[in-house]
């Protein structure tokens, strides 16, 4: 009965709480944080190192270079939050342009049925992998494995040759340029993967689907156990790499302007290093569709840099993004270690 | 026990039915001859062909035994490769008539240099994953992805072509009538077989595959058999990179031992060992390179574009893997035994 007393109880529990947790950044926001910093410190080396560098064009041709691998990582994102991998992505972009090529040169089909064909081709086949690893507990490792050798395997029975595109849809759409300030511009396939990169951020944080591929991450019996569906949700994860893989095939197509069985060799680590490097953990759990669109401009600037320097040779770029990934691997081992301390 | 529960049991009617194939399809398939001293025929280039293969793949299932993963193989095959070939170098130089070739070091300084890098290589994959505690798939992706680099760094971006007739007998010689890089193998095999089935090791890598916390509590060094397992690896890719380049004479940065590791996986699992580590099969593993080879000699010799090959091989990486799977071999027995309900379906 004495109001004094029970006041000062409650300040004593409400008071140190709320100032504490606002001053002090989140652990979770580390390795993206770090990511920033290095790609503010690598364009500010850059800008003192070579002339020339410092333009708008050169910043908004790292994403219009890197445009594919950009959609690829935002589908690889969830794969990885979700706590699998997907190593099918690369070639899935080389039979997207396969398909499309074949179909639009040599039978003459209109890019407006063609470019929803090959993206429901990829989506059902990302659909397939995502069954298999649901429905017989496979390993999303090999099932993956299998799925790169089947579409690497279907270019080859196309054609083992480039084909060339010649279209003038898609030689319209390959040339065209988004004004983006002064005389700066972007790509049409830019500006398709700025729009996935917001629109896989709403789709993580903001809805049902999100949340759940965060929950099957952390702990899929939990996730289980809670009555969230898990079971369509993974699914629906390697179907949504399958459509990005054949979204940034299509980009792609519009980049190169050519079909090839030899396209984005490899894509699958890049996309991969992207994520990583872009604070997705690979345990899965935790990760950030933004700060993936800052793992692909990392490696952009990487290539960029090594491009202006002009005495290295390309093979430095390989090497730099191993360092990089090893490096965000020991920071991710260390952030891992301290995790079930922190407890948020 | 009886034959057909054996674990090889299946392998070996794949590789058999394989083999009945090729013979129905071109009768001169099972020929063999001798020929300048040696034994010529379509069997001995299927063993002369699987010989890298089934080096990395013997070196892989210690590495999956152990619950892991190596994806670096095929980049570990390049780097190996290079620094030989670059060492190695040589020319043919006329002296006084009398033509000699001559190496930029002695061969077996470059053998040595190019395995030391292959177990430095291995080292490093397995220091990642046992002592730093990385996922081994990651933890072999950085040596993946930089390794391609590294190896074009040592052959400087450019194809090396080695002038050095003695390194060619690695990759094209013959011993008691058979193909030396398939002796190497076998060696390879009997010793690892010898070492991990008559002293305790396999059985620590066993118990370290199937609980790593268990095995390191029982008092095992589970931490030391991982890193060692991965060291192996790293020197069984280094040995395929040696034959790889003196088969072609040359060493390529860029493609050599491309998709190997994927190849090596494949004839791991084809050979019976679980992705999932713990038990393992070295003699399977043997028969997965030698089953792998077949079907692309079968799919060279039926006249199909060797790219095919992929699609097959997917093909059969499915089959495998849906048999390996509990839930699916569930799944079909229920479906044959009480084929009517519609709820078996689903």
């Amino acid at each position: 009965m004495t109001p004094g007393l029970s006041l000062s109880a409650e300040e004593r529990v409400a008071q140190p709480a709320p100032p504490r947790r606002r001053a002090r950044l989140d652990r979770k926001y580390v390795p993206l944080l770090v990511t920033i910093t290095l790609f503010v410190a690598m364009a500010g080396v850059g800008s003192v190192m070579y002339t020339g560098f410092f333009s708008a064009q050169v910043f908004l041709n790292l994403l219009i270079d890197n445009a594919f691998l950009c959609i690829v990582a935002v589908g690889m994102t969830f794969v990885i939050i979700s706590g699998g991998i997907d190593l099918s992505v690369g070639s899935v972009v080389a039979l997207t342009t396969m398909v499309s090529a074949a179909l639009v040169e040599r039978h003459g089909w209109s890019p407006l049925e063609v470019i929803p064909l090959v993206l429901l081709m990829g989506a059902s086949l990302g659909g397939l992998m995502g069954f298999l690893i649901e429905r017989f507990r496979l390993q999303p490792f090999i099932v993956t494995l299998a799925g790169m050798f089947l579409a690497r395997g279907l270019c080859y029975l196309i054609s083992i040759d480039s084909i060339s595109i010649t279209n003038e849809t898609y030689k319209a759409i390959s040339q065209a340029r988004i004004p983006a300030w002064a005389d700066a511009s972007l790509s049409v396939g830019a500006v398709i993967a700025l729009v996935m990169v917001a629109g896989g951020m709403l789709a993580a944080h903001y809805t049902q689907f999100g949340r759940t591929v965060y929950a099957i991450g952390g702990n899929e019996q939990s996730a289980m156990l809670m009555g969230l569906p898990v079971r369509s949700t993974l699914v629906g994860v390697y179907a949504f790499s399958g459509f990005c893989s054949a979204l940034g095939g299509v980009v792609f197509t519009f980049y190169m302007l050519s079909g090839y069985g030899l396209h984005a060799v490899g894509l699958e680590l890049d996309a991969i290093a992207a994520v990583v490097i872009g604070g997705t953990l690979l345990s899965g759990g935790v990760g950030y569709v933004f700060g993936t669109l800052f793992g692909v401009l990392m490696l952009g600037i990487i290539q960029t840099l090594i491009m202006f320097d002009g005495t290295l040779s390309s093979w430095w770029t390989r090497i730099a993004i191993g360092a990089l990934l090893f490096a965000f691997c020991l920071l991710q081992r260390l952030f891992e270690a301290r995790q079930p301390g922190a407890g948020h | 026990m009886k034959f057909w529960g054996h674990r090889l049991f299946w392998p070996v009617v794949t590789l058999v039915l394989l083999l009945v194939l090729n013979a129905a399809f071109s009768p001169s398939f099972l020929r063999l001859s001798v020929r300048d001293g040696h034994l010529y025929g379509s069997l001995v280039d299927i063993l002369k062909g699987a010989a890298p293969l089934a080096l990395v793949a013997l070196g892989m299932t210690l590495v999956i035994a152990t619950r892991g993963i190596d994806i670096s193989v095929g980049a570990v095959v390049a780097i190996a490769g290079g620094v030989a070939a670059w060492m190695i170098g040589g020319s043919l130089v006329i002296h006084d008539g009398v033509s000699t070739y001559v190496s930029r070091f002695p061969m077996w300084l470059a053998i040595g240099c190019a395995l030391g890098v292959a177990l430095a290589c291995g080292a490093w994959n397995g220091a990642l994953v046992a002592f730093v505690g990385m996922q081994p798939i990651i933890a072999t992706l950085i040596l993946m992805v930089a390794g391609r680099g590294i190896a074009q760094l040592v052959t400087n971006g450019q194809i090396i072509t080695v002038y050095y007739a003695p390194y060619f007998f690695i990759g094209n010689g013959y011993l008691l009538g058979l193909p030396f890089p398939f002796l190497l193998a076998l060696a390879v095999f009997a010793v690892l077989l010898f070492t991990v089935r008559r002293t305790a090791l396999g059985l620590f890598i066993e118990a370290v595959g199937v609980n790593p916390a268990a095995a390191h509590l029982a008092g095992l060094p589970a931490r030391r058999i991982t890193f060692w397992a991965y060291a192996f690896c790293g020197v069984c890719a280094g040995v395929a990179g040696l034959i790889v380049s003196s088969t072609v004479k040359s060493a390529d940065g860029n493609n050599a031992g491309l998709l190997l590791e994927l190849d090596a996986i494949l004839a791991v699992t084809l050979g019976g060992t679980a992705l999932t580590g713990g038990r393992f099969s070295l003699a399977g593993s043997l028969i997965g390179s030698l089953i792998i080879q077949t079907l692309t000699y079968a799919i060279y010799s039926m006249g199909v574009p060797p790219e095919v090959n992929l699609v097959v091989k997917a093909a059969v990486v499915f089959f495998v893997m849906l048999m390996q799977s509990p839930e699916f071999r569930r799944t079909v027995a229920r479906l044959v035994r009480r084929p009517l309900p519609l709820e078996a379906a689903q």
